[in-house]
């Protein structure tokens, strides 16, 4: 499913379908996208935990390292910058990124393949 | 006269017990009583006022019970009394009396210093007071308190606690100058001084000024300096409520008081005055005890008895501020000859006199400092001989053991990562300081994470100085953490976080507070923002397995299930295809549940009387039994019937960590009791309670703490033992280590919850009497909410679709998550350059040896 690319917008749900401060997983053209909603900002990564293989990212705890905005692996803990990707413990490991965007109220998700 | 209409007046402590003393005596109802009170609540427990600030409600502090026979009017105050009409006046009327017994009580004192009525300025006397001063504290920076004594100090922490930065103000040269000596005041005011509390000794406070505003600002001291304060308690002593007497022509005593003899009966035959306003053969008593006493001193002369006010026993032991302060009998040496034994040791900060009679022989009194342990054997030995040389009885209490600094340098300190203590050590030599520089040049405590609080204690040994910082989001640790909570009645995350700490939060700090919050009975865990606190277990109430799927535990407490239950439990297993296995706590796991699955699970096993089993939360896990004295030949108790008591009891408490429990019926121990946070062994004649045992990483027995309880004294001090340690122990520390890294340790803790010596007992009953009322089960309350429904979804764009990457194989007979094959390197990361660096390889070991044939 990674080879998947998209450059539609693909709507999702209503952006108060999200909580602050806690993810959703949404299915995007077969792709598990785990979408996060901060005070500010809007945040997409793959639903896939790279370290352990399972589809749980989105169930993770939101928080913040030194400035930065963080999603921590709901299993290990590992935690990542929602920014980049990148994990923040171990270094060489990072999570998939998407776009995403709120229109008239609408989430929606862009899959794009990291470079 | 020994009977007829009688006037109470006042509904304080003293006037209450009076009362109850009066009328647990009077079977015969010969007085009718009627109790005119000025403040619109009935009596509450005045001593505990602090309390309130602890979020013990009003409620709690209630100490008076309806009685028929009385007659109760709140808000009535008495506005005259007509001695020759034998009558009493208040706004809504008269009311005759053939015996009248004042119980005003006191007013506190307010120094006659410009400024005193500016807005922002209380004392510390009423309910209401505390609510205004909790009020007024929100948003403002600076407090003080007029008076360095009992009360002040005790205003002084709650202003604290509040968040003012707290000066107090005492015209004596010390501290607690009624009760404790130069010496003890010096220590003690090192110990204020630490907490940030600002003393000023020997001045007076000659002004208040107001600020832009209008409320306080600032107050003028007598050697010309200032202190800035936005908030100002005047805690200068109390003096007694005796206008009504004063204009009624009763004699006074010399400083005030109505002047009552040894009977507690004024210069009219027929009134009487108890408590803080009398003041018996001129000398007035401000504490509750003395008040007591006079109390059952005319309940007991009203019925024709003849007692007599015994004397005031006006020993005192307290913890201010969190140092123990003591202090009995002659504490000052006022003893003519009287020989003074004093100690005082620097390192562990304590300080203790002992007066003793001019032979040494006799204890007369003392003080103690810092170190209270030995206040009941001193107490109890006034005027008697001493019962060890003097320095045996102060020497402070020995060290704890030593714990995790025995361990070898090959073993293991992290089994999940094989990291051993050899090199852990090497880490710390090199430069790493804390627990996140460990687990990084390491990797200990990186997966599983239980062995953190062995890092931390591997980093103390070694010399190296930890922050107590919960992480980078708060300075505090979670016992402060916890105590912030619950004094300022914090109710969310973001409230906290913005006034008490930085950024967002992270998963370290974000469940402790939703923990915090449970513990304090806030609701359900899902509710709100606390939903976002959540550890993914305590978000969807189960528990995450390795392939994201989730496992059920419905609660089957002490193990005790009825087939029919039994049979439910297989059904839903089988109709959701789950793998079953039977727990280490006797209780039943169903695993393989997608999230979207849940709440059809539940609904099954709750309409067949199921609840939830918190196998998922830092909390109440099991508790485990043997069959017991019902059906065993060796059991000499009801086992399992206490189990099931204990497990619905604590079913759902909250807690730094998970805690589980056993009962065993006899001294065989079947249920392996002693493994457990909290055990009990029954014996011949009742139970015995071990604490402090835990499986898991590093075993460990529990310790005997208290033999042959009966079951109410089993259950007070399990009660208080759960939440003494759900208020102070660290994020992730199992009852075992918080034990062992307790100052003083097991007899510490005894001390604490069986001899009360921090003054807690009421509180962490009362605690766990609204655990026990307010509890209700988790699952239920998601089924019966369409907004903590909706969270249990696959995909929010696609909730029919269940998660595809959740695959089962068969193995013996059941479904298991589908998994690499075995030749594969452990935990491979499954997909894609980026996980490369991913966990560390391991070599899962195959376990089918080949089945055996069965002969038949």
């Amino acid at each position: 499913m990674s080879d998947t690319v998209t450059l539609t917008w693909t709507p999702v749900c209503p952006l108060d379908r999200l909580e602050p401060e806690r993810g959703v997983a949404a299915l995007v053209d077969g792709v598990q996208v785990a979408i996060f909603r901060t005070d500010d900002e809007l945040f997409a990564v793959d639903n896939l935990d790279p370290l352990s293989g399972a589809y749980v990212m989105s169930r993770g705890i939101v928080g913040s390292r030194g400035g930065a905005p963080t999603i921590a692996s709901p299993l290990h803990k590992q935690v990542y910058d929602l920014r980049t990707g990148l994990c923040l413990d171990l270094p060489g490991v990072t999570l998939p990124r998407y776009d995403v965007r709120c229109r008239d109220g609408l989430v929606e998700v862009r899959l794009r393949q990291e470079e | 006269m020994t009977g007829g209409r009688l006037v109470v007046v006042g509904n304080g402590m003293v006037g209450q017990r009076f009362v109850e003393a009066l009328r647990a005596r009077d079977h015969d109802r010969r007085w009718q009583v009627t109790v005119l009170a000025e403040e619109p609540r009935p009596a509450y427990d005045r001593v505990r006022l602090s309390a309130f600030f602890d979020g013990v409600s009003a409620g709690e502090l209630n100490l008076h019970t309806p009685d028929d026979g009385v007659q109760l009017r709140l808000a009535d105050p008495v506005t005259g009394i007509d001695r020759d009409r034998r009558v009493v006046t208040t706004a809504t009327g008269e009311h005759p009396y053939d015996a009248l017994v004042l119980a005003t009580g006191s007013y506190p004192f307010v120094p006659p210093v410009a400024g005193t009525d500016l807005p922002g300025v209380f004392v510390y006397r009423t309910l209401d007071d505390l609510e205004a001063i909790r009020e007024h504290a929100r948003g403002r920076v600076t407090g003080a308190v007029i008076g360095g004594g009992l009360l002040g100090l005790e205003a002084a922490n709650a202003l604290r606690l509040l968040g003012l930065r707290t000066h107090v103000v005492e015209f004596a040269p010390r501290l607690m100058p009624v009760q404790v000596d130069e010496a003890g005041g010096a220590m003690l005011r090192r110990y204020v001084e630490e907490l940030g509390v600002t003393t000023h000794l020997g001045v007076g406070t000659t002004a208040l000024r107001p600020g832009p505003d209008g409320a306080v600002a600032a107050l003028d001291l007598s050697d010309g300096g200032t202190v800035d304060a936005d908030l100002v308690v005047v805690a200068a002593g109390i003096r007694p409520r005796d206008e009504l007497a004063r204009t009624a022509g009763l004699r006074l005593g010399p400083r005030g008081g109505v002047l009552v003899d040894g009977s507690c009966r004024s210069d009219d035959a027929r009134i009487w005055a108890v408590g803080e306003c009398a003041a018996v053969d001129g000398t007035c008593h401000g504490l509750v005890a003395p008040g007591y006493a006079m109390a059952e001193v005319v309940a007991d002369r009203l019925l024709g008895g003849a007692a007599t006010f015994p004397g005031a026993d006006s020993a005192t032991k307290l913890k201010l501020l969190g140092v123990d302060v003591a202090s009995f009998g002659d504490a000052h040496g006022t003893t003519p000859g009287c020989l003074d034994v004093t100690f005082t040791d620097p390192v562990t900060r304590s300080y203790a006199k002992l007066v003793l009679s001019d032979d040494a022989r006799t204890l007369l009194g003392g003080v103690l400092v810092g170190d209270a342990t030995a206040y009941p054997t001193l107490r109890a030995s006034v005027g008697g001989p001493l019962p060890a040389p003097p320095l045996a009885l102060l020497a402070p209490a020995g060290e704890p053991g030593a714990g995790v600094t025995t361990l070898p340098g090959a073993a293991q300190v992290c089994s999940c990562n094989a990291v051993t203590r050899d090199d852990i050590d090497t880490a710390i030599a090199g430069g790493a300081t804390d627990v996140p520089a460990l687990k990084a040049c390491t990797r200990a405590g990186t997966s599983c994470g239980s062995c953190v609080p062995m890092l931390k204690q591997l980093l103390d040994a070694a010399g190296v100085q930890q922050s107590t910082a919960l992480c980078e989001h708060f300075d505090v640790s979670r016992q402060e953490l916890f105590d912030i909570v619950r004094v300022r009645g914090i109710r969310t995350f973001s409230q906290l976080v913005a006034e008490h700490g930085r950024g967002r939060g992270c998963d370290v700090c974000k469940p402790v507070v939703a923990s915090i919050l449970a513990s304090l009975g806030t609701g359900h865990v899902l509710d709100g923002e606390q939903a976002s606190l959540q550890d993914t277990n305590d978000h969807f109430l189960a528990n995450l397995q390795r392939d994201g799927s989730y496992s059920v535990v419905p609660r089957i407490p002490g193990g005790e299930i009825t087939p029919d239950k039994l049979i439910v439990i297989g059904e839903v297993a089988r109709d959701f295809q789950l793998y079953t296995k039977i727990t280490g706590g006797q209780r039943i796991d169903l695993f393989g549940a997608r999230v979207e699955q849940l709440p059809q699970i539940w609904r099954r096993l709750v309409d067949a009387g199921f609840e939830s089993g918190h196998a998922y939360g830092k909390a109440l896990r099991t508790v485990k039994s043997c069959v017991g004295e019902t059906w065993c030949r060796y059991g000499v108790q009801d086992s399992v019937g206490l189990a099931v008591a204990l497990e619905l009891r604590y079913r759902g408490l909250r807690a730094p960590h998970k805690l589980k429990s056993a009962v065993s019926g006899c001294a065989r121990e079947c249920a392996e009791a002693r493994s457990k946070d909290f055990g009990i062994i029954a014996t011949d004649t009742g139970w015995n309670l071990y604490l402090g045992g835990n499986g898991g990483f590093r075993p460990r027995h529990a310790d005997l703490f208290a033999t042959d309880l009966s079951t109410d004294e089993l259950i007070t001090l399990i009660d208080r033992f759960l939440m003494f340690y759900v208020r102070t122990a660290d994020r992730l520390q199992r009852t075992a280590a918080w034990i062992e890294a307790m100052d003083g340790g097991l007899d510490h803790l005894r001390s604490v919850i069986v001899d009360d010596s921090l003054g807690l007992c009421a509180e962490l009953d009362a605690a766990i009497a609204r655990h026990v009322t307010s509890y209700s089960d988790e699952w239920r309350d998601v089924l019966e909410d369409p907004e903590r429904l909706r969270r249990f979804t696959s995909f929010v764009n696609a909730p029919d679709v269940p998660d595809p990457s959740i695959t089962f194989a068969v193995e013996r007979g059941q479904p298991v998550p589908t998994r690499e094959p075995l030749t594969a390197t452990g935990a491979a990361p499954p997909t894609g350059a980026a996980a490369s660096a991913g966990a560390p390889t391991r070599r899962r070991q195959p376990v089918a040896l080949g089945l055996p044939e069965v002969r038949r």
